[in-house]
């Protein structure tokens, strides 16, 4: 039996550094428990009455250490006192770790009555750790049976509750043999189940245990703790034993917990520990199937299950790993993040890769993994899942929120892993076509945005069309949600642009400019669409502001492409947009315009001077139809808002050019001014507000009056109720010649 | 088989899957039909085949899966397959209790491979699984009962045969002839062990009248039995099927002035052959079959019905 060593010196903060545990009590969630924290928790200084409560256990300790008969506690007041003292700094702040040793050998020595025995056990509760040579020699106090029944069941469970508790766990194993013997005991068999389960690892899975246990379950029948560890050992030789778990199954081990539990989480909370020992099971039970529906026609994510498949050989190959590490992490025990980091180098997929829907953490590893067949596996799958779940598509398909929460789900997978799936492309293309534009709306459209980038040529037949189609035919909000939809479409092929040239700028992707022209084609073509169903669009609704923030939305992503995303590409919106946004009844509208073609100048500005410089040899350049549509709509925007002259120099076929004589017989007066910003009927709401600031007694309106100096007043007023848009435009976009006079100003041509 | 025809198509074409890298991706139909195909090479046997060892497959029923490809299947593996399936349906039997792999249970199951059973020469040879049960009484295993039958097989795949990635075999037909929930203990464990997908299989009218034309061409003997045509009446309260006999020898005389090259059939003979059927119908009872859908073809030569049933005579 192994002697106390750490009781010499007490008062010494313990040191207790942590080898990397790999056994199973690390696989639950809440992570380890954070040792020297608690340990110097429990030495807070200056603290008079710890340190008294510190002697009166040292004695107590020392007591028990010398006990050596049968003490009576009725008749022994110095037991009795001590035991006091023990139970009851037990339970306020724990014990340290060198009370164990006594105190466990003094218990289950069977030198005192039983009813001080099992108060001392419960009294085991620690305040930081537990050293494992107390508990090695607590076990062969065990086999030497010196101890009642009672307190051996007594023992076990204290041990399975305080397992994590105990500092290392090398020696424990090599003793899983003497605890596997106990089985055969009938009171201790589910605590001793318990415990192996927490014990075994890969090595422990042996042919004679396995038969072992199934003659115990041919004897005792079905029972919870034997199919528990059973379906461990199926989990670690999946070639050796098998075992199909009822589904309705809950706890496997019962009331294991003992009166420890409470106290440890007190004395946690009060030494401020934040990891909570929650005993969590999770074997791998995959979801009940229901009985209703015939086999494999009910929508199921598979559970995460080791891949006995590749297991079995490995084994058989034989063959010697590099990391020396020949036996692999079962998925089912991936739990934290930290085991993700930890067993990365033999970690494997389950045997179903659909699991890893479901499964953030695989998620991350497939990430790190650039192994086609997981690809392809998810891809087979997913594949044959949406084609036959499909509600739209397969007649007599009643489950349509079931069919809901996959795609919800696979839109998630795409989101975490920035990615989308071909599987999910073929998917849509051909059920678009079918669609109604109704049935899981929302996530139908999410899912278009993750269309991956391709050259693909028949996207207008079986994207666009059937899309062009459904959005003409249905109501405002869903044009809107398409129009958002393709909005992240193009901000996901950018993103993904963009990331491809990081990563490999040095070795030159575009080698063969065919692939960036061909990115290029496709991404015009996507905004071309966009700008042809917005065109259609507000004719078809009348210009409502709504739809126009959507459609604007998408410009604001289209008009920065080429400093943002390095795209050499930059596509005006059309007239059908651009006009309806300037002569909008919204400000909104027209601040949001005002920003989007500052940007345009911006981009157009910076592709000029590289252009100039020619430093490098550009493969791409503007076309000079770009910039000629940006001067015609900046012509005409400098025009209205600015100087008043847009029916006489708006340049744009589409555009606002009017003779005089036509405007003359509208009767408006000074229809010449009536879009600048004082009178565009986007701005006379500010221009109102203004006056009445300006001139408080005035109730004219007299707006002629906003000029000159007044003029830099009202533009300040503008910016200031959050009109930036138009700030960075008009500070962009025109020149004024001297801040005094504002007619002068004229406008900025790239 | 014109039954596999879904089954090839519900696997997509793998020509991108390399992540991230969008170009040059062949993409396949979607769904449309080939508009004509050459007859009929599927399941032809090898001349020098042994015809005892496919004759399981005549006078049962079997439903019909769609599987996605199997990943790591390996055929010089199928012993282990068998052991660790029988383990895993015993298990499944008897929820709750553990099985030890390898020793002799109640059900046996052999799994082999037969290689005549293919499509073509590059097509993976069809793996038979078969459930007997051994009688208690007799210890030795003389007395077995087939209790379940099911099948993979791959019918005239080429380009699917040859396109697909390393680690996968591409079986992507499944037959099964028993109780379904041996079928789904089978299936669920193939499912579980190869990451693959079962689906039902359903036949769609219009390889349905493929199937009507095809076999119709077919020469039997003359006392083959009558081709009957099942269509069901949509939108109706009560179910109404229309049962649509035809002597075998009128019907193979119209395809005859129907069909144009011997071997190859099109969509437009097809087409005809059917409208010749549904105005001779109409003649005699004034109804449009075509405003009907057609759910079972039922020849001398086999029968197939539109949940992805088929049963094979001859």
């Amino acid at each position: 039996m192994q002697r106390r060593q750490s009781s010499k010196t007490p008062k010494q903060p313990l040191q207790v550094h942590h080898k990397n545990q790999t056994d199973l009590s690390a696989w639950r969630k809440g992570g380890r428990i954070d040792l020297e924290n608690s340990v110097q928790n429990d030495q807070s200084p200056n603290d008079q009455k710890n340190d008294s409560k510190q002697d009166s256990l040292e004695q107590a300790l020392s007591y028990f250490e010398k006990v050596q008969d049968r003490v009576s506690l009725k008749k022994n007041d110095v037991l009795q006192k001590h035991l006091n003292t023990v139970e009851s700094i037990a339970l306020q702040r724990g014990l340290p770790p060198e009370g164990f040793d006594v105190l466990l050998n003094v218990a289950l020595s069977g030198k005192l009555a039983d009813t001080v025995n099992t108060r001392l056990l419960k009294s085991l509760v620690p305040a930081s750790v537990i050293p494992e040579n107390s508990v090695i020699s607590s076990v062969s106090w065990l086999c030497v049976s010196k101890c009642s029944s009672n307190i051996q069941l007594l023992f076990l469970r204290w041990l399975i509750t305080v397992f994590d508790f105990i500092d290392h766990k090398e020696q424990l194993h090599a003793l899983y043999g003497f605890f596997f013997s106990f089985l055969q005991d009938e009171k201790m068999c589910p605590y001793v189940c318990h415990l192996l389960y927490l014990l075994t690892r890969k090595e422990s899975v042996k042919p004679f245990r396995i038969r072992r246990l199934l003659d115990l379950q041919a004897k005792m029948g079905m029972q919870s703790h034997l199919q528990a560890l059973l379906s461990l050992y199926k989990l670690f030789c999946p070639e050796l034993v098998t075992i199909t778990l009822p589904g309705k199954m809950k706890t496997y081990f019962k009331n294991s917990e003992g009166p420890w539990k409470a106290a440890i989480n007190t004395v946690r909370r009060r030494n401020q520990e934040n990891s909570p020992v929650s005993r969590l099971l999770f074997l791998g039970t995959a979801q009940p199937q229901s009985r209703k529906r015939k086999w494999n026609t009910q929508l199921i994510i598979p559970a995460s299950s080791t891949n006995q498949n590749n297991l079995e050989e490995d084994r058989e190959k034989n063959h010697v790993d590099l990391y020396s590490m020949n036996e692999s992490f079962p998925v089912e025990q991936l739990q934290t993040f930290s085991q993700l980091l930890q067993n990365i180098h033999h970690l494997e997929f389950p045997s179903q890769m659909g699991s890893v829907l479901t499964n953030p953490l695989l998620l991350h590893y497939m990430n790190c993994i650039k192994d086609e067949s997981i690809y392809l596996r998810l891809y087979y799958w997913m594949g044959q899942t949406l084609q036959e779940e499909c509600t739209w598509c397969v007649a007599d398909s009643q489950y349509e929120e079931e069919f809901k929460d996959f795609l919800e789900t696979v839109y998630k997978t795409e989101c975490f892993l920035q990615e989308g799936f071909s599987s999910c492309e073929e998917f849509l293309y051909r059920s678009l076509p079918l669609w109604d534009g109704f049935c899981c709306r929302s996530q139908i459209l999410r899912l278009v945005s993750w269309i991956p980038l391709s050259s693909f040529s028949e996207m207008k037949s079986h994207l666009y069309d059937p899309l062009a189609q459904l959005f003409f035919t249905s109501s405002l909000y869903f044009k809107c949600s398409v129009l958002e939809s393709l909005k992240e479409l193009l901000q996901n092929w950018l993103n993904w642009h963009v990331i491809h040239l990081d990563s490999e700028s040095d070795s030159q992707v575009y080698s063969s400019n065919t692939t960036l022209s061909g990115l290029v084609n496709v991404v015009a073509e996507l905004i071309h669409f966009v700008g042809w169903i917005s065109t259609a669009a507000l004719r078809l609704e009348n210009n409502p502001t709504f739809l126009l923030y959507f459609i604007l939305d998408f410009y604001e992503t289209v008009c920065d492409m080429y400093l943002r995303y390095n795209l050499p590409l930059l596509i005006m919106p059309p007239a059908g947009v651009f006009y309806p946004a300037l002569l909008s009844m919204d400000s909104v509208s027209l601040n949001q315009l005002c920003y989007i073609m500052y940007r345009y100048r911006t981009n157009l500005v910076a592709a000029k001077q590289n252009e100039l410089s020619k430093k490098k040899i550009l493969q791409f350049k503007f076309s000079s139809q770009t910039y000629q549509e940006y001067n015609q709509y900046i012509i005409a925007m400098v025009g209205c808002l600015w100087t008043s002259s847009a029916f006489q120099k708006d340049i744009h076929p589409q555009g606002l050019r009017m003779d005089d004589e036509l405007l003359k017989k509208t009767t408006v007066q000074e229809f010449k001014t009536s879009f600048n910003i004082v009178y565009h009927p986007a701005m006379m709401g500010y221009a109102v507000l203004f006056l009445q600031q300006a001139w408080p007694d005035d109730t004219t309106f007299n707006f002629s009056l906003i000029k000159g100096k007044k003029w830099n007043w009202y533009l300040e007023y503008l910016y200031a109720q959050g009109l930036k848009g138009l700030k960075v435009f008009i500070e962009s976009s025109i020149n004024r010649v001297s801040q005094a006079s504002h007619s002068k100003a004229g406008n900025v041509q790239v | 088989m014109e039954s596999v025809d879904g089954a090839v198509r519900t696997l997509p074409s793998i020509g991108r899957l390399s992540r991230g890298l969008p170009f040059g991706r062949p993409h396949g139909q979607f769904g449309l039909s080939p508009s004509g195909r050459l007859l009929p090479p599927a399941l032809r046997s090898q001349e020098n085949a042994d015809p005892r060892r496919t004759a399981f497959l005549l006078h049962k029923q079997w439903t019909l899966y769609s599987v996605t490809p199997l990943y790591r299947f390996s055929n010089t593996r199928l012993r282990d397959y068998a052991r660790l399936l029988s383990a895993f349906i015993a298990a499944e039997k008897q929820k709750g209790l553990a099985v030890e792999i390898g020793v002799e249970l109640d059900i046996k199951v052999a799994v082999s491979s037969i290689p005549d059973l293919k499509g073509s020469d590059q097509d993976q040879a069809a793996i038979l699984v078969q459930l007997s049960l051994r009688s208690p009484a007799s210890s030795k295993n003389s007395e077995e009962k087939l209790i379940w039958l099911g099948w993979f097989c791959c019918v005239s795949g080429d380009d699917l045969s040859e396109n697909v990635p390393e680690d996968f075999t591409c079986l992507p037909l499944f037959l099964a002839n028993g109780a379904e929930s041996y079928t789904s203990i089978v299936g669920s464990w193939f499912q579980k062990t190869f990451d693959c997908c079962f689906r039902r299989l359903a036949i769609s009218p219009l390889n349905l009248s493929w199937m009507a034309a095809m076999w119709t061409g077919c020469k039997v003997d003359k006392t083959a039995s009558a081709m009957e045509l099942v269509f069901s009446v949509p939108h109706l309260p009560q179910p109404l099927d229309i049962s649509y006999a035809i002597h075998p020898e009128d019907a193979k005389a119209l395809w005859d002035t129907v069909q144009k090259t011997p071997g190859e059939i099109t969509q437009e003979e097809v087409d005809v052959f059917m409208d010749c059927l549904y105005s001779h119908f109409h003649r005699h009872f004034k109804i449009h079959l075509s405003a009907t859908k057609l759910v079972k073809v039922s020849t001398a030569v086999a029968s197939a019905h539109c949940d992805g049933i088929i049963k094979v005579r001859f």
